[in-house]
C-alpha cells in the first residue's frame, strides 16, 4: 500500500526483503474461498454491475466507521498526556475541583519552581542520563559484534550459541538466585551492577542478526575478504556503515529500556546518590503524602516551603504533574523522528522470531 | 586469511579445507568471530546460567554465611510450606485472572487496530494515528502508575470527577480488589495498544496488491477482503505471539503490579513475583522465595511447550 511503497524508496533493501518473505508465506496459506476464486466470469460481470452503487454507498459508511472509531481512540490516547501537561502549568485548586479540563486554567509555573528546588531530581536526573548513556554504548558495543559473528554461516559452532543465547529467553533462575548471584559478586550498590546488568538481550541479538543476514549482501563481505579484510574490518568498514537503520533501533529499544527502568535499580541499589530518576518518581508518585515524608527525610525544601507544601496538598499533586513532564518529555520527543526505523526494526524481529 | 570462505572459483585445495575444515581450522581462521561473541557469552554465563544454579537454594534451608552449596538440604519443605501457605491460593488466582484478562482482552485490540488502520487510505492520517499511538509506549512504568493514582483519586481525579458529574457515584478504584485487575488491565491496553499493532499492520501492508485487485474484480467487497486475505496473511505471526504470550501467562508485568497495589487491594492484587520480592527480598526468606519463583518458572515452562506442541499440530506453525 502507499506507505509500502513510500518506504520502498527510502529503505529499499529491507523492505525489499521483508515484502518477499511475507508475500510468500502469506500465499502459502491463502485459502482462497470458493465462491470467489472459482466464480465464473459471465456471472460475475451480471452480478457486479447492479450491485456496484450498493458497494459505493456501503464504502462510504465503511470509512465513516473506521474514521469514527481511529479518532476516538487517538483522544483517548492523547487526551491524558494532554492533561498531564495542563495541569502541571494550572492553579492546583482548579485542577483538583474539576474545572480544568483540557487547556491550562489560571496558568502559573509554581509547580516547577518547587521541582527545581527538589535537589534529588536533578541528581536522578543525571544519574539516568549517565545510565543511559553509557549502559546503551555498552549494550551496543555487546549485542552488534555479536549479532555479526552469529550471522555468519561459517562460524563453527554457531548453533550451540545460538542455543545457549535463547534457552534464558524461556528459562531463568528468578528473582532470587540472581540477587544473590550479584551479591557474591560484590556488585550490590554499585553503578557497575546497573550499566552490565542487561548487556545483552537475546531478542535484540536476533532481530541484528536477521538483519546483517537479509539486508547485507555476502558478496560485499566475500569483496572484503578478497582485498585482505580481518574480520574486524568486515565489521566496522563495510557492514557497520550499512546498518544505520538496525543501530538506531538497538538503541532506541536499549534506551528507552534503561530511561524508563526501575526494579532492578530498586533491587541493586541502597545507596540514595547511585538513584535514578525512576526511583525518585516512584516515591514522588505512589505515596500520597511525599510532601510530609520529603520533610521528615530531612530533602532541600527549607522549612517554609514544606509547611506551604503540607497546607495545600493540591500543590503536590501539581508536583506530581510536573514530574511526570520532566521525566516523560525526552521520550516522548525523541521516538517521532525514529518511528520509521522502529517500525522496521520490530518486522526484522518477526521474520524469524 | 581471515574471514569470509570465497564461494566462487574455489581451487581444489580450497575446496578440500572446506570439506574437512575441522573445529581447530575454523577458531584459526575465524577467531575474531569469537571475540566478537566473547561479552555476549560470558555475560550469559555470568548473569543467567550461573544463577540457574542458585535454584538449588529453594531444596535447601538457605544460610547465608555458609553459602549454597554450604547449606543443609531441605528436600521439598520450601515447597509444601508454599501449598500449605494462606497466600498460595490467593497469588495463584490474582495472577492467573490478570493475565487471562490481559490476554483475552489485550491480545486481539492490536490486531483488529491493525486491520482497521489498513482499511484508511488517507496516508497522513495514518501516519498521525501511527505517531500518536505509539506515545504512550514510551512512557515509564512508574510515571504510567502515578498517572492512574492522580486520574483515579476519589476526591481529586478526573476519572471520578467525570463520574460524579454524570450523576454517578465515586469509585476508590486503588483501594478496591475486584477493581484491581480492570484498572490493571485497561491501563495496559492504553499503553501497549499502539505499539503492540505494528507488527501486524508491518505484515498487512506486505500483502501482495494484485491479490487484493482480483478478489476485488470477482466481487469481494471490503469485508470479503479482511476476513479471506488479510486475517489468512496475520495467522502465521499471530499464532507465534499467542504462544509466547501463553508462556508467560504466569508471569504478569510485576513491575506495574508492584507500583499499583497498597495494603488495601492486596487481595485481589498480589501476584506470584511480587510476593517473591517481597518474601524473598524483603523477608530474606530465600529459600521459600526461590521455591515460589521455581513453581512460577516451572508452569510457564510447561503452558509454553504445550502451546507450541498444539500449535503445531493444528496450525504447523511453532517456536521450535
Amino acid at each position: 500500500m502507499g506507505m509500502k511503497e513510500k518506504n520502498k524508496e527510502s529503505h529499499g533493501r529491507i523492505f525489499l526483503h521483508k515484502n518477499a518473505k511475507v508475500a510468500q508465506g502469506g500465499e502459502a496459506v491463502l485459502p482462497m474461498p470458493g465462491h470467489i476464486r472459482g466464480r465464473n466470469h459471465g456471472q460475475t460481470v451480471t452480478k457486479i454491475r447492479p450491485a456496484h452503487r450498493k458497494i459505493k454507498r456501503g464504502n462510504i459508511l465503511f470509512d465513516i466507521i473506521i474514521y469514527a472509531i481511529l479518532i476516538l481512540l487517538m483522544v483517548l490516547m492523547l487526551y491524558p498526556l494532554i492533561f498531564v501537561v495542563s495541569a502541571s502549568f494550572s492553579d492546583p485548586k482548579m485542577v483538583a475541583s474539576g474545572q480544568m479540563l483540557l487547556w491550562p486554567v489560571k496558568p502559573t509555573a509554581e509547580g516547577y519552581q518547587y521541582l527545581f528546588q527538589y535537589r534529588e531530581i536533578w541528581l536522578g536526573y543525571l544519574n539516568t542520563l549517565f545510565y543511559t548513556v553509557a549502559g546503551t554504548l555498552l549494550n551496543l558495543a555487546a549485542t552488534l559484534p555479536c549479532a555479526f559473528a552469529l550471522s555468519r554461516r561459517d562460524l563453527k559452532g554457531r548453533n550451540f550459541l545460538m542455543i545457549l543465547f535463547m534457552i534464558p529467553m524461556y528459562f531463568g533462575g528468578g528473582m532470587i538466585p540472581g540477587y544473590l548471584n550479584v551479591k557474591s559478586m560484590g556488585l550490590l550498590d554499585t553503578r557497575a551492577i546497573i550499566l552490565i546488568g542487561g548487556l545483552v538481550s537475546t531478542y535484540n541479538i536476533i532481530v541484528c542478526r536477521t538483519f546483517f543476514q537479509t539486508a547485507i549482501p555476502y558478496e560485499l563481505q566475500e569483496a572484503g575478504v578478497i582485498d585482505g579484510c580481518s574480520n574486524f574490518q568486515i565489521l566496522r568498514k563495510i557492514v557497520l556503515p550499512l546498518s544505520k537503520p538496525i543501530i538506531v533501533v538497538m538503541a532506541l529499544y536499549y534506551g528507552v529500556g534503561r530511561w524508563n527502568s526501575y526494579f532492578t535499580e530498586m533491587i541493586y541499589l541502597k545507596d540514595r546518590s547511585k538513584f535514578p530518576l525512576q526511583l525518585f518518581l516512584r516515591e514522588i508518585l505512589t505515596r500520597s503524602n511525599f510532601a510530609k515524608e520529603a520533610m521528615t527525610g530531612g530533602r532541600s525544601f527549607s522549612a517554609e516551603e514544606m509547611m506551604a507544601l503540607i497546607k495545600q496538598a493540591d500543590t503536590a499533586n501539581m508536583i506530581k504533574y510536573g514530574v511526570i513532564v520532566i521525566a516523560t518529555a525526552p521520550m516522548l520527543m525523541i521516538y517521532p523522528f525514529l518511528q520509521k526505523y522502529f517500525e522496521q526494526g520490530i518486522m526484522i524481529g518477526s521474520v524469524k522470531g | 586469511m581471515a574471514g569470509v570462505p570465497v564461494r566462487k572459483n574455489h581451487t581444489e585445495e580450497q575446496k578440500k579445507t572446506a570439506t574437512k575444515r575441522s573445529l581447530s581450522l575454523s577458531i584459526r581462521r575465524n577467531w575474531q568471530l569469537y571475540i566478537m561473541c566473547l561479552p555476549g557469552v560470558l555475560f550469559m554465563l555470568l548473569f543467567a546460567y550461573k544463577p540457574m544454579y542458585g535454584i538449588l537454594v529453594a531444596f535447601k534451608d538457605y544460610n547465608m554465611r555458609v553459602g549454597v552449596w554450604g547449606s543443609p538440604w531441605a528436600g521439598f519443605e520450601n515447597f509444601q510450606r508454599l501449598f500449605s501457605s494462606y497466600w498460595f491460593p490467593v497469588i495463584l488466582k490474582n495472577t492467573i485472572s490478570l493475565s487471562l484478562l490481559s490476554l483475552v482482552l489485550g491480545f486481539p485490540l492490536p490486531i483488529i487496530l491493525a486491520l482497521i488502520l489498513n482499511e484508511v487510505s488517507h496516508g497522513r492520517f495514518r501516519k498521525t494515528f501511527q505517531t500518536i499511538s505509539y506515545a504512550p509506549h514510551f512512557i515509564s512504568v512508574v510515571v504510567l502508575c502515578g498517572m492512574v493514582g492522580l486520574f483515579l483519586n476519589p476526591s481529586t481525579g478526573i476519572v471520578n470527577i467525570i463520574l460524579t458529574r454524570l450523576g454517578g457515584e465515586s469509585i476508590n478504584f486503588l483501594q478496591d480488589a475486584a477493581m484491581f485487575k480492570w484498572v490493571y488491565v485497561l491501563s495496559g491496553i492504553w499503553q501497549g495498544l499502539g505499539w503492540g499493532s505494528i507488527i501486524y499492520f508491518a505484515t498487512l501492508s506486505g500483502v501482495d496488491k494484485s491479490l487484493l485487485e482480483a478478489a476485488e474484480i470477482d466481487g469481494a467487497n471490503r469485508l470479503h477482503k479482511i476476513w479471506y486475505i488479510n486475517i489468512p496473511v496475520l495467522v502465521p505471526t499471530i499464532v507465534i505471539l499467542l504462544i509466547l504470550q501463553c508462556g508467560s501467562l504466569l508471569s504478569v508485568g510485576y513491575e506495574k503490579v508492584y507500583l499499583l497495589q497498597n495494603s488495601t487491594n492486596l487481595s485481589g492484587s498480589e501476584v506470584i513475583s511480587t510476593y517473591v520480592y517481597k518474601v524473598g527480598l524483603e523477608q530474606a526468606d530465600f529459600g521459600f522465595g526461590t521455591a515460589t519463583d521455581l513453581f512460577n518458572a516451572l508452569v510457564n515452562t510447561t503452558i509454553l511447550l504445550s502451546a507450541n506442541f498444539l500449535a503445531k499440530k493444528t496450525t504447523e506453525q511453532g517456536l521450535f
